[in-house]
């Protein structure tokens, strides 16, 4: 642990060292120039960009678990929750798009007409204007983490405890949007969008803006991360992970870090959220479900806990191995995923990036 | 749902049984008796012509209120009648009667089959309830008061009113009296009404009140109306408490499965502190170890079937501990101590589990039957019937409970877990094998949750995915009674079985859900240890 806090010692003041700006950079220009040139020209298949767009989402899901977890020591399971809500409210704004072309030519959703429904629901008051219902996005989600952090931390429930607490909270919001007369479309969720700012989603040009602006929001949220965790803020963050107890007897309180950390993460998951609606075109309850939460923890596990680029390669490798196990065998997929769950907890505790780390050392 | 769909069904089956057989004897004594009111010409009416003829003709001789009939509209109802000429016969064995005298007579050659439709099947059973209310037996007469009570009309008044007047039994004369008013309920005559209504409100039963809400909303007459309303306050009043007790029983008994669930668990989380996911998918693998075993005894001793659940329970519990104990040894005794990353190896194991069915059994569910003991069930009040089968698992989850407690408290191997639990390396000092004990206490823990899947699997569906729906429930159970307290377990099973009942009752079942789970993030606020702490000074566990 000295060693590695005088490397955070040396990094502090230059956020990246000339290497990691270099790559920055690289990744940058390859997601905002190479890879739409090569879409343009076809060596970059439209269904490549929806996959790639999908786990550039879920690796943002992944770097706001590395934040909670691997740096702060709590393990969410309701981080589904907050993706799920953000993709709930940019799903309402594409629902309200569809205008009249959905399937009753009625100027409410298809699923409100089906339950023969007069009037849009108070909850959608705002579903027309994107301005506003991007900020519901983040407020929505984040309020929500602000309530139940406050009231989590400040009773100090913490470990496992609060890992199930959170994965109730997570099944219990599932079982509510389950229910038609939640308003949300029940067990269909939202789908069928047709425009986003009044242009039409299912073009290639709208798929790569889209996978343009993921991209970037994922290095912009990796820089912010990177920030945060040489900050002061996030060695106390630290600190709160490795020994809680005697960060309170120094003085500090940690409920203001954990919750500030918490709220964050909670909106970054958020943002993927509503970043994945469209490119998917698709949102329900399932996304709630206990078991897509503990995949974000599975992902960020794989790559690395408290390295922020690990969580995203893990996103890539276990999202990349769903894609090709689910076509090529699906009923082995859950064995392998099972199989990763066990194998990385018990033989592979750094991830990823610690294997690469382990080699790069023992060759030095 | 379906049990009651089945349990119906039985009763049915059973009265059926019970009015042949008692049809048999009335119909020697009816013969070797007097001469028979039903007149050939009636018999003939009832037996052929237009539908509207039939009913008017069958419903003038029932009226009638002759012994004698019976014969004649059982035979009608096994379709056993003839018509020829205005005449009816019973064809029974090839040997033909004259329906309204009872002598042999040769059939005619010209002789039609009586077909009768829906419409006049129902009239006929009916008619056939109605002359059962005046026979001799009690149980025929109580078994007719019942299948009436649904399903009468005016037309059977006069008989009901005769019936009445013979009876001797008095609780079923209140019963017949209360058949007349919700017959009279109906009638033309406003002060008939009024007295229908008010000899209704001493009823107590899910039909009357179903029956006065009805009439309430069709009558005009205020005065009827303010009889009917306080009828229905009346029978209202009777019938809360079986709601009461019915939604008391009910969280009794999801209690008693979120305890057999949970309990298990108090040993692998609450003593060792093992977080253990795969929880459920133990339970899952008990459950279909019952159906395997369910199947064996279809198959090779389909006579015992009703005993196969005996040997289920060992093979379940033993299955899931074999598992058990191969976790423990494989896995989860590298985990130790390190409770997040016991989590989510655990998930991992469930997911390798939850595959590993689907592929043996396939994805879809299974059918696991109850033994026929287990249908069925005890009628308490006119609204609220115990099943046997949710019965079954209260006095077994009692069972489960009062072993464990013996086993922890009174064995040398719990004493030994509770040492190992309370001081690990003192513990090994002592010469306790704790590596063994581990594996034991867990084994123990993942063959209780087998029991659990076990009893589940006599309740609800069996698939593959059994586990997931209680691995939530079960923790806040866990949660909810403290670490390391059984007492604490049972209490939050039944409290948190009590409370989802009731609020359901309140609110539905989504929205009771999530109160619970407020409540239980509310409460943790104010006792982070459970409801029963350990006392003691250390700051952290």
């Amino acid at each position: 642990m000295t060693s590695a806090a005088m490397k955070l010692e040396q990094k502090r003041g230059l956020l990246l060292g000339p290497k990691g700006w270099t790559a920055v950079a690289i990744a940058l220009g390859v997601i905002c120039v190479l890879l739409p040139l090569l879409n343009k020209a076809g060596y970059f298949s439209d269904y490549a960009v929806q996959l790639t767009g999908k786990i550039l989402c879920y690796a943002i899901c992944a770097l706001a678990m590395d934040l909670i977890w691997g740096y702060t020591g709590i393990l969410s399971l309701g981080h589904g929750l907050f993706f799920a809500l953000g993709g709930y409210g940019m799903g309402m704004y594409l629902m309200r798009q569809i205008g009249r072309d959905g399937n009753y030519q009625s100027d409410l959703p298809d699923f409100m007409v089906f339950l023969n429904w007069k009037q849009l629901p108070w909850t959608w008051a705002l579903s027309d204007s994107f301005a506003a219902q991007m900020a519901l996005v983040v407020l929505v989600p984040g309020l929500l983490a602000l309530v139940f952090g406050w009231f989590a931390f400040r009773s100090r429930i913490k470990g496992v405890y609060f890992s199930i607490i959170t994965q109730a909270m997570t099944f219990a919001a599932m079982l509510l949007f389950f229910r038609n007369e939640t308003g949300f479309g029940g067990n269909n969720g939202f789908t069928d969008f047709k425009r986003i700012l009044g242009m039409p989603l299912a073009t290639p040009g709208m798929r790569i803006t889209l996978f343009v602006i993921t991209g970037c929001t994922l290095v912009g949220f990796y820089l912010l991360a990177r920030w945060i965790v040489n900050s002061k803020f996030g060695r106390v963050l630290q600190a709160v992970r490795d020994a809680e107890t005697r960060v309170m007897f120094t003085g500090y309180n940690p409920l203001a870090y954990k919750l500030a950390i918490w709220v964050l993460s909670a909106v970054m998951c958020a943002i993927a959220g509503a970043l994945y609606v469209p490119q998917v075109g698709i949102i329900n309850p399932s996304e709630m479900s206990p078991a897509a939460s503990i995949e974000i923890a599975i992902w960020a596990a794989v790559g690395g806990r408290a390295t922020l680029i690990g969580p995203i390669i893990g996103a890539f490798f276990v999202n990349g191995a769903k894609s090709w196990f689910t076509v090529a065998f699906p009923e082995f997929w859950l064995y392998f995923l099972g199989g990763l769950f066990i194998a990385v907890t018990l033989f592979l505790p750094q991830g990823i990036v610690g294997l690469f780390k382990r080699v790069s050392e023992k060759r030095a | 749902m379906c049990l009651s769909g089945l349990w119906k069904s039985c009763v049915k089956a059973t009265l059926h049984r019970l009015t042949v057989g008692l049809l048999l004897t009335l119909l020697m004594g009816v013969f070797g008796q007097q001469a028979l009111a039903l007149t050939p010409e009636q018999a003939g009416r009832i037996a052929a012509g237009d539908s509207d003829e039939r009913v008017k003709a069958l419903n003038e001789s029932v009226a009638q209120g002759d012994v004698a009939l019976t014969p004649f509209v059982q035979a009608m109802l096994d379709e056993q009648v003839k018509t020829a000429g205005g005449k009816a016969f019973i064809v029974k064995d090839g040997a033909a009667v004259e329906a309204a005298t009872g002598q042999k007579a040769a059939l005619p050659a010209d002789a039609e089959d009586v077909v009768n439709n829906n419409r006049m099947r129902r009239e006929l059973e009916a008619a056939m309830a109605v002359l059962k209310l005046v026979s001799p037996d009690r149980a025929v007469r109580a078994a007719a008061i019942a299948e009436l009570k649904d399903d009468v009309d005016e037309g059977k008044l006069p008989l009901i009113d005769k019936a009445a007047q013979a009876e001797t039994d008095p609780a079923l004369k209140a019963k017949l009296v209360l058949l007349r008013a919700a017959v009279l309920i109906s009638s033309s005559d406003a002060a008939k009404r009024i007295e229908a209504a008010k000899a209704l409100s001493g009823s107590s039963s899910p039909a009357t009140r179903s029956l006065l809400l009805d009439k309430l909303g069709s009558e005009a007459d205020p005065n009827v109306k303010a009889a009917i309303q306080g009828a229905i306050d009346s029978v209202q009043g009777q019938l809360a408490w079986g709601e009461r007790l019915g939604v008391l029983f009910t969280g009794a008994s999801l209690g008693s499965i979120l305890l057999l669930v949970a309990l298990g668990l108090a040993i692998t989380y609450g003593l060792m502190g093992v977080i253990n996911m795969a929880h459920g998918e133990l339970m899952m693998i008990g459950a279909y170890a019952t159906y395997v075993v369910q199947n064996l005894f279809k198959h090779y001793l389909p006579g015992a079937f009703d005993a196969y659940i005996v040997v289920a329970i060992p093979v379940a519990f033993l299955t899931s501990a074999l598992v058990g104990a191969a976790l423990e040894r494989t896995v989860i005794r590298w985990l130790y101590g390190r409770p997040l990353e016991t989590l989510l190896a655990t998930w991992g194991i469930s997911l390798v589990l939850m595959q590993g069915v689907r592929s043996l059994f396939g994805a879809q569910n299974v059918g696991v039957e109850n033994a026929s003991w287990m249908s069925g069930g005890i009628q308490v009040l006119p609204n609220l019937v115990l099943p046997y089968n949710r019965l079954a698992i209260l006095v077994f989850a009692a069972l489960v409970l009062a072993g464990m407690a013996l086993l922890i408290g009174k064995t040398r191997l719990g004493l030994f877990v509770r040492g190992v639990t309370q001081n690990r390396r003192m513990a090994a000092c002592v010469g306790v094998n704790t590596a063994r004990i581990d594996m034991l206490a867990f084994s123990l823990g993942a063959g209780i949750a087998g029991l659990a899947g076990c009893a589940l699997s006599q309740v609800g569906n069996v698939g593959p995915d059994l586990g997931q729906g209680y691995i939530v429930d079960s923790f806040m159970v866990v949660v909810l009674g403290g670490v390391g307290q059984l007492a604490g377990t049972v209490l939050a099973a039944l409290g948190l079985g009590l409370m989802n009942k009731l609020l359901e009752g309140l609110a539905g079942a989504v929205l009771a859900k999530i109160m619970v789970l407020v409540f239980i993030v509310v409460f943790i606020q104010k006792r982070p240890q459970g409801l029963f702490a350990v006392k003691g000074r250390s700051a952290e566990a």
